[in-house]
């Protein structure tokens, strides 16, 4: 009971860096192999407003959404447009932002070394027992599971029941149709893109309230955000919900069974077993 | 078999070129020697990586992931086998890897194989780590040899020609020309009855046993091995910068981005060894945005600009898919 519980509260902050990358490569089709950067960015940056000006993380998420929203747009228009504007199809898009982004990652994960050095940091924050069903977890765990559901919903709700959140979805689906329904795709790519950066660094500043951070993890979150979302399917919001929960757990199960240095293993394992089953994801349709 | 001559005479001045170069141990050593070394190390392990991620346009981002198995398939056995039956472990190790991994993924769309190639360093490192802390004691693996800064340089020549080599058969046998038909459509090559995705696995395999051999003969001269130095993400990171610098679409593409980058690299890491990652980082996005196909690429569309009259619609898609 304890390690379901305690996986399904890591699953929530999972949900929200999938939820990112989904609407980055589902939408903006981006491939962002440096998502995982802006979440470590975030926990640095959370880190630094509350040991620093003790700014309580979940007000920092108020500083910090919207950073990385401009922040992202600025990475897309400058860095993301000429490639979708050169490429000739959709392979020669996925293959150069792959490229782009992985030079990206470097170079970030260069920066905060420079910044914040090579070791592990955390900081003290709701760190009292908080007891579900018997068993104690941490405060921080769970206000970190309730923002990142918060924030899941306020999601859905505007992709779902929104005109923009609708023509968010419309570009996922088809870019040229969407067009002839005016949306203007460029500037709704290029949302989508800046939208996901923010869900991405609002996951990075609740990871940070209960996870040991350095700069160097990010390659391991973008490869959890990946396989979640080939596990959920592409740009499927319930999918990428359920296939979090799913790796949280078995991370959990992993770490607390085996070994805490196995955690990626069982991450390959769920991944590998997604691509012999079900590529397409748990909801998706077999293509014809 | 019959072979054009133009390609004869460049398979002649490619090994004229490498007897000139074996004699180099013999007029110098210290820096420029192990200068030499890393160059010799990057020419083969780029080239290897562009005989897969060329004509597939798959990029693989673990080049490290095969090159510290080769490293602790020696690590491993130096103590009960001889130096030459390692490098045979190392093939059969990274061929193996390859295989398992392109069996997962090479038979799905190439996004997958990407994703899965991405965390693959780490993961191999992390369960050598797991192994060694729970079963071998310590973390680190002693290998002491008598091999030389000079062996090593000719071990790793010889390992250039053969890729070379491998790499010219290749482009010349069946196996290439289904390459070629993949690279240019997916959809071509499946309806002449090409098995894609046996073609892309075999040729992975070839190209991660080639990387594994490399990172074989490097073992000596770390002498202490851990699994952060053998399984470094850096390695991956210069393999794809220095092979995308020269260029994927000729054999000797990746050569043209290997010389230069080493040396300027050098002088990086020895200037600024604080800032090298950074500096690498807008280097890497500077070739990606300036010179998408590399520097022979480049070369190639200037030089056919220059002359399109003489180029037929025949022998331009026959270049166009090499």
């Amino acid at each position: 009971m304890l390690i379901l519980l305690t996986g399904l509260l890591l699953g929530g902050t999972y949900t929200l860096i999938a939820l990112g990358l989904t609407l980055q490569y589902g939408v903006a089709r981006i491939m962002n192999l440096a998502n995982g950067e802006t979440l470590v960015a975030a926990c640095f940056f959370t880190f630094w407003l509350y040991t620093g000006y003790g700014i309580n993380p979940l007000v920092g998420l108020l500083v910090i959404g919207p950073g990385a929203f401009v922040i992202n747009w600025l990475i897309y228009a400058w860095l993301m447009q000429p490639l979708v504007k050169r490429a000739k199809n959709r392979g020669m898009l996925e293959v150069d932002s792959i490229l782009a982004t992985f030079g990206l990652l470097f170079l970030f994960q260069g920066l905060m070394l420079q910044a914040f050095g090579g070791s592990y940091f955390n900081y003290e924050f709701l760190a009292q027992p908080f007891s579900i069903m018997g068993d104690s977890f941490g405060l921080n765990r769970v206000v970190a599971f309730v923002a990142a559901a918060v924030i899941a919903a306020a999601l859905y709700v505007f992709l779902y029941h929104t005109d923009r959140g609708t023509a968010v979805r419309a570009v996922a689906v088809d870019p040229r149709a969407a067009r002839l329904v005016a949306i203007d795709v460029r500037r709704t790519a290029a949302f989508a893109f800046a939208l996901g950066g923010t869900i991405t660094a609002c996951a990075g500043t609740l990871l940070s309230t209960f996870y040991t951070f350095n700069t160097s993890m990010g390659v391991l979150f973008t490869m959890k955000a990946l396989i979640i979302v080939i596990m959920g399917g592409v740009g499927d919001i319930r999918g990428a919900v359920l296939a979090a929960l799913v790796l949280g757990l078995t991370e959990t199960l992993v770490a607390s069974l085996l070994d805490p240095g196995l955690t990626l293993a069982a991450n390959y394992a769920l991944f590998i077993l997604v691509l012999l089953l079900r590529p397409q994801g748990i909801f998706g349709k077999r293509p014809a | 078999m019959n072979i054009p001559r133009n390609e004869l005479l460049a398979l002649g001045a490619g090994l004229a070129c490498a007897a000139v170069l074996a004699f180099l141990p013999l007029v110098t050593e210290g820096f420029w020697l192990s200068l030499s070394v890393n160059i010799m190390l990057y020419a083969a392990i780029c080239t290897a990586w562009a005989l897969f991620s060329g004509p597939t346009h798959l990029v693989s981002l673990a080049s490290a992931a095969f090159f510290g198995v080769g490293t602790y398939s020696v690590a491993i056995f130096i103590d009960v086998l001889p130096f030459p039956a390692l490098i045979l472990i190392a093939v059969a190790a990274g061929a193996l890897l390859a295989m398992l991994v392109g069996l997962a993924t090479l038979r799905l769309s190439g996004v997958y194989f990407v994703i899965f190639t991405l965390g693959l360093t780490e993961l191999m490192g992390q369960i050598v780590t797991w192994v060694q802390t729970n079963f071998g004691g310590a973390i680190g693996l002693y290998v002491f040899t008598d091999l030389t800064e000079a062996h090593l340089y000719w071990l790793l020549l010889a390992l250039t020609v053969i890729v070379f080599v491998t790499g010219w058969l290749i482009n010349r046998s069946r196996l290439g020309l289904a390459l070629r038909i993949i690279g240019n459509d997916e959809a071509v090559a499946r309806h002449v009855g090409v098995d894609t995705a046996r073609t892309r696995i075999i040729l992975f395999a070839v190209s991660g046993a080639f990387i594994a051999v490399a990172g074989a003969i490097m073992a000596p001269r770390y002498s202490y091995i851990t699994p952060d130095a053998a399984f470094s993400p850096m390695t991956s990171f210069f393999v794809v910068i220095m092979a995308l610098l020269g260029g994927t679409r000729r054999l000797w593409g990746p050569l043209v981005g290997v010389v230069p980058f080493t040396l300027v690299m050098d002088f990086i890491s020895g200037h600024f060894p604080n800032q090298t990652a950074v500096i690498v980082g807008i280097a890497f996005l500077a070739i990606v945005y300036v010179l998408p196909d590399g520097v022979t690429g480049q070369l190639e569309s200037l030089f056919r600009r220059r002359r399109p009259a003489e180029q037929s619609l025949l022998t331009s898609t026959v270049e166009e898919g090499r």
